[in-house]
């Protein structure tokens, strides 16, 4: 089936893999909302949504259908174009990054092999990195747009926050791939199933700062500044409403699923199954063996998430800014040292 | 100024260690203690399915009652209404027919019995007062509604359901109520 010269089979086989984890990624984190106020509620002992369906499991459909039949304003003074710019870029970035994400090994369908993976590009990580920064921009615009001084002031929050925790993920991150010695998420997915140890055993403090920045990047609480409602008034997106506001929320939801599988991906073995040999099932269950890990390990990182967003109170500004510079990114580079000297005494 | 209880504590100014410096063990006795609340008794009551038992003294919407017989036993003596301090009741009095002998237990019956629930405080002092036990402060508490016309409950709304007529909706408000 060659048509043009391009395989259009396989273009149909990506297509639908989009398909499938769009919409996925979209399902989830409608659910991770409703599993916020659940873990939020039993965390504070009381019983969360309980009204809409079995145990309240349809709330989050209720949640979506009332924001998207609100009323949409858009204030006279805002600029409208960057106005509506704003929540789109913000979806459309933290979506972007699941391209990049080895959900599982190789599936047999229809005498093919279909990688569970968008695109396995050799620069996976740099990508995420280039795409995640774009989201602040969605956040900025947003905040600009509204013409409004505590929008303008939380986007300039979130800005500079982004900036300064970047570079401490970066660095942390180059002690991890100086070990792995590929930029591929594939690659290193690959070396953990392979190797002995996941990677968190070789770079538990890169780990740390990874984890600690890539909180500060999704907008979480205890770094939640961008938003802080008792001092900016929900911040950027004050002035949105209908799914304009929706969009906001959900990307910062589906931003905080995109971390959680990198984090799983690069540091806890990805698809790997620990105590299991893969080779005593046929591949397919193998594959979807994988795919529930990884499922499995993103819950309990998005678990972790809120189990801290419902524990610690935000940060003060300067707090912030001194522990992004002053404490994250000279551990990270001392962790870069530490991890170079390590291999420079095994050669 | 002499400490008043014996709780006051001295703040410590000593500058913190650097295990204190880097909070992440204090982070994690924070996540200990939210983790153990997830196994805590909830103390919520799921309210339409669940209810709270009332105390036995709780004073509730009134009702007006009725003896074995379904005769109303309120007389229009008025007395509830002067013991009323929100000025809440009104009635009318009228006198007993003969062709009415079923209907009431005295001569004398309250042709209107009005008690406006906005007004009302639910003190029971027309409960005390009534000489004749026929009113009571049940244990239903006031129900919302549009207008304030609809608060203003007449004797349709007060009346306990006739024992002798109609004894299965009387059960069944005795149940609610219960």
């Amino acid at each position: 089936m060659t048509i043009l010269s391009f395989d259009w089979a396989f273009i149909i086989e990506k297509l639908i893999m989009i398909a499938i984890i769009v919409f996925a990624s979209l399902g989830i984190a409608l659910y991770t909302t409703f599993g916020e106020r659940k873990v939020a509620a039993i965390l504070q002992d009381r019983p969360g949504p309980s009204r809409a369906g079995p145990f309240g499991l349809l709330q989050p459909l209720a949640d979506g259908l009332k924001l998207i039949t609100k009323e949409e304003i858009i204030p006279s003074h805002a600029d409208k174009w960057l106005f509506i710019l704003g929540p789109g870029l913000a979806m459309t970035a933290s979506l972007l990054t699941c391209a990049v994400i080895p959900w599982g090994t190789a599936i047999h369908v229809f005498g093919r092999t279909v990688e569970l993976q968008i695109a396995d590009i050799n620069i996976g990580i740099l990508y995420v990195f280039a795409v995640v920064s774009m989201g602040v921009y969605g956040i900025m615009i947003g905040g600009w747009a509204s013409n409004n001084k505590f929008s303008l002031l939380s986007a300039l929050r979130a800005a500079s926050q982004a900036i300064s925790y970047e570079l401490a993920m970066g660095l942390a991150l180059i002690g991890l791939l100086m070990t792995t010695g590929s930029l591929s998420l594939k690659t290193i997915v690959e070396a953990q199933v392979a190797g002995n140890w996941w990677n968190v055993v070789y770079q538990p403090l890169g780990f740390l700062i990874f984890f600690i920045c890539a909180m500060a990047e999704c907008n979480r609480t205890p770094f939640d500044l961008p938003e802080a409602e008792n001092e900016l008034n929900f911040g950027y997106h004050q002035e949105y409403s209908s799914m304009k506001l929706g969009f906001y929320l959900f990307a910062e939801y589906i931003n905080m699923i995109m971390s959680s599988a990198i984090m799983a991906s690069m540091y806890f073995g990805g698809y790997d199954l620990p105590f299991f040999d893969e080779s005593t099932v046929a591949p397919n269950i193998a594959a979807m063996i994988g795919v529930g890990t990884l499922l499995i390990k993103i819950v309990l990182f998005i678990f972790l998430f809120m189990w801290i967003r419902w524990t610690i109170p935000r940060f003060r500004y300067d707090q912030l800014m001194s522990l992004g510079w002053k404490t994250m990114i000279p551990l990270a580079l001392f962790n870069m040292l530490l991890t170079g000297a390590i291999i420079l005494a095994k050669l | 100024m002499q400490p008043l209880t014996n709780k006051a504590q001295a703040v410590s100014r000593k500058p913190m260690t650097f295990l204190e410096r880097l909070y992440l063990i204090n982070i994690i006795k924070g996540m200990v203690i939210t983790f153990s609340h997830m196994f805590k008794k909830q103390p919520t009551i799921h309210y339409p399915e669940q209810k709270r038992e009332f105390s036995p003294v709780f004073r509730g919407l009134h009702v007006l009652n009725r003896d074995e017989e379904g005769k109303e036993r309120c007389t229009a003596c008025g007395l509830c209404a002067v013991a009323c301090p929100a000025e809440a009741i009104t009635m009318e009095a009228a006198e007993r027919t003969e062709d009415e002998l079923h209907l009431y237990r005295e001569e004398k019956y309250a042709a209107k019995y009005e008690i406006n629930m906005l007004r009302c405080i639910f003190c029971g002092l027309c409960e005390e007062a009534c000489p004749k036990d026929a009113i009571y402060l049940s244990e239903t508490f006031a129900p919302a509604n549009y207008t304030r016309k609809g608060f203003i409950y007449g004797k349709p709304d007060l009346l306990i359901p006739n024992p002798k007529t109609e004894a299965a909706a009387l059960a069944m408000a005795k149940g609610v109520e219960a």
